[in-house]
């Protein structure tokens, strides 16, 4: 089985983000693989040891320095990388149709597995639109995968405990969500073994994506900060407990 | 005249606040508003959707087996049918659960720009307002294309009445299943009945300071007694106290309440992600140096072992 997983190159969660120029953030502060493609690779390794003989590749878009996520990809158990570089800042409807590109151009997909969303844009929406562009079925949030007799069996959660089980056939895109499964940490003999695993590194105009009809650009850039002035509430638990129903009540007024 | 299609969010019969919200939204710039209704229309819903500015309610007539109608391939497949045949150049929906399998397809289907998590919209202008890695940047987003796609995080917007005539109509069109995607089965869980994490007004949520799993009771029944939804830190999840579907924050749900009341939760910048957007945050910590205790409206210093049984016995 040939698995795609597509991964990005996101800012660490914990990392302070500082805006230049209204307009772009600082990106001197470390980078990392996004959490929930870690999801993806870590299924797509699973999948690997009940399938032998499966490949497993690592698709970014991204700048150069991207190469160090495609790399922790490796070390979490892709067999090989592909980097398409770019010093262009893509949106969604760019970023799919390059991945499209690259995967096309690498072979034929069995599954495509990427993160329900990136930490940093936050769009949850290029796993439809790769979905979209090879015409094959969707569905994102993924706690529960299988594959079998050329199907992927497949349990989405909505929230609230809410799920949705699915048939999908083969080949299909899948978004992994946090439930999917624990991410692998790899060890220190995986890091080393990753350094030997080939990255193949394309330019997006080598690839001649075709452009998109529409597209979202950000033209403005400021620090969400919602400064608080905490005020205290003291007094014995009852005293404590009276107040935060008055405040319930009377300010908030979400209780009747 | 820009046209702008407003996918409707209903529950017993009666559209959901959140959705109420978005045609609010939409009503600021946009000419002529119609609701797209997928699961059925009741007479309290054409009445809901007249007073709060539809012109055009159109009832996209799904199937009645569920299999079909809950379909997400179906749905997409519907609301795309519609814009196109009524010339929508603006499709808006709720970055609800549903809004966030449902808005992605629509957008990938039609080609078109998409913004999800938006907590403010300019349909003239195709301007959107949304919240960047993890909540810590609120970005401007310029669309462009022919069709626009947005997704309005709920609570984002409060309802307002504007009542205008409305009329109805049903489209017909052939809502055949794909063939490469079929749901099998679904499951509401044990939510029902329960705001959702979402769409609660009121979020009370637990963290570290709960201990343990059977604790984590405490979170359960007081959200009951309030009317709330139940949340949670990473680490109670990670511990396996609740299922993952609680957890707020950066790698969970975000959420934007008119109240949070966090207890017994540090926070951490990955928790803020997820509901710094409430409009009023409560802290019950014992650990007066807690992060939370600092960026929170009401910081109340206790055990919340002591204080939550008292806010059950006094409602």
């Amino acid at each position: 089985m040939q698995i795609y997983v597509c991964v990005k190159h996101v800012p660490d969660s914990a990392a302070n983000i500082h805006i230049v120029d209204n307009l772009k953030i600082d990106e001197s502060v470390p980078f990392l693989l996004n959490p929930y493609d870690e999801h993806a690779v870590t299924e797509a390794a699973a999948l690997k040891n009940q399938v032998p003989g499966s490949e497993i590749i690592a698709v970014c878009l991204g700048k150069k320095d991207a190469e160090s996520t495609v790399r922790s990809a490796l070390a979490m158990g892709a067999d090989r990388g592909v980097l398409v570089e770019t010093e262009k800042t893509c949106d969604s409807m760019a970023t799919a149709r390059a991945l499209h590109a690259a995967i096309v151009r690498d072979g034929p997909a069995d599954l495509i597995l990427t993160g329900k969303e990136s930490i940093d844009n936050e769009g949850m929406q290029t796993q439809f639109r790769i979905g979209a562009l090879f015409d094959f079925p969707v569905v994102t949030n993924a706690v529960s995968l299988a594959i079998k007799n050329g199907k992927a069996t497949v349990t989405c959660e909505l929230a609230g405990g809410r799920t949705r089980t699915f048939d999908l056939t083969l080949p299909c895109v899948i978004g992994a969500g946090r439930g999917l499964n624990t991410p692998i940490y790899p060890t220190f003999p995986d890091v080393v073994k990753s350094r030997k695993k080939p990255i193949e590194t394309i330019t997006l105009s080598e690839l001649n994506v075709p452009a998109a009809p529409g597209s979202t650009k950000i033209v403005a850039m400021t620090p969400l900060v919602q400064k608080r002035h905490p005020q205290k509430i003291t007094g014995s638990p009852l005293a404590q407990a009276a107040e935060i129903i008055r405040i319930l009540r009377q300010e908030a007024k979400v209780l009747s | 005249m820009k046209q702008a299609g407003i996918i409707i969010e209903a529950e017993h019969g009666q559209v959901k606040e959140t959705s109420l919200g978005v045609i609010t939204l939409a009503a600021k710039t946009a000419d002529f508003l119609t609701a797209l209704v997928m699961d059925g229309i009741t007479h309290e819903i054409t009445e809901q959707l007249a007073e709060y500015g539809i012109h055009t309610i159109v009832d996209l007539s799904l199937p009645e087996a569920p299999a079909i109608r809950l379909n997400p391939a179906v749905r997409a497949t519907a609301v795309v049918q519609a814009a196109r045949e009524l010339n929508l150049d603006r499709v808006l929906g709720l970055s609800s659960p549903e809004g966030k399998d449902l808005l992605p397809r629509v957008a990938a289907l039609l080609d078109a720009p998409l913004v999800m998590d938006c907590v403010d919209v300019d349909l003239n202008t195709g301007l959107a307002k949304t919240s960047q890695y993890s909540g810590k940047v609120m970005a401007q987003i310029q669309l462009t294309g022919e069709t626009l796609v947005f997704g309005v995080r709920p609570n984002a917007v409060p309802p307002e009445p504007r009542p205008v005539p409305a009329k109805t109509v049903v489209m017909t069109e052939n809502k055949a299943v794909p063939e490469n995607i079929t749901l099998l089965s679904w499951d509401n869980g044990d939510s029902e009945g329960r705001p959702s994490l979402v769409e609660a007004d009121i979020i009370i949520a637990g963290g570290r300071g709960l201990k343990n799993k059977d604790n984590f009771s405490l979170i359960i029944d007081c959200a009951e007694k309030l009317n709330a939804a139940p949340g949670a830190s990473r680490v109670a999840v990670d511990e396996g106290w609740v299922p993952y579907a609680l957890q707020v924050g950066q790698t969970g749900e975000k959420v934007s309440p008119q109240v949070y009341i966090a207890c017994g939760i540090s926070g951490s910048i990955q928790h803020f992600a997820g509901m710094k957007t409430a409009k009023m945050i409560i802290a019950v910590n014992k650990d007066e140096n807690a992060a939370i205790m600092a960026n929170c409206d009401y910081q109340v210093s206790g055990d919340l072992f002591d204080i939550l049984p008292e806010i059950m016995k006094q409602l």
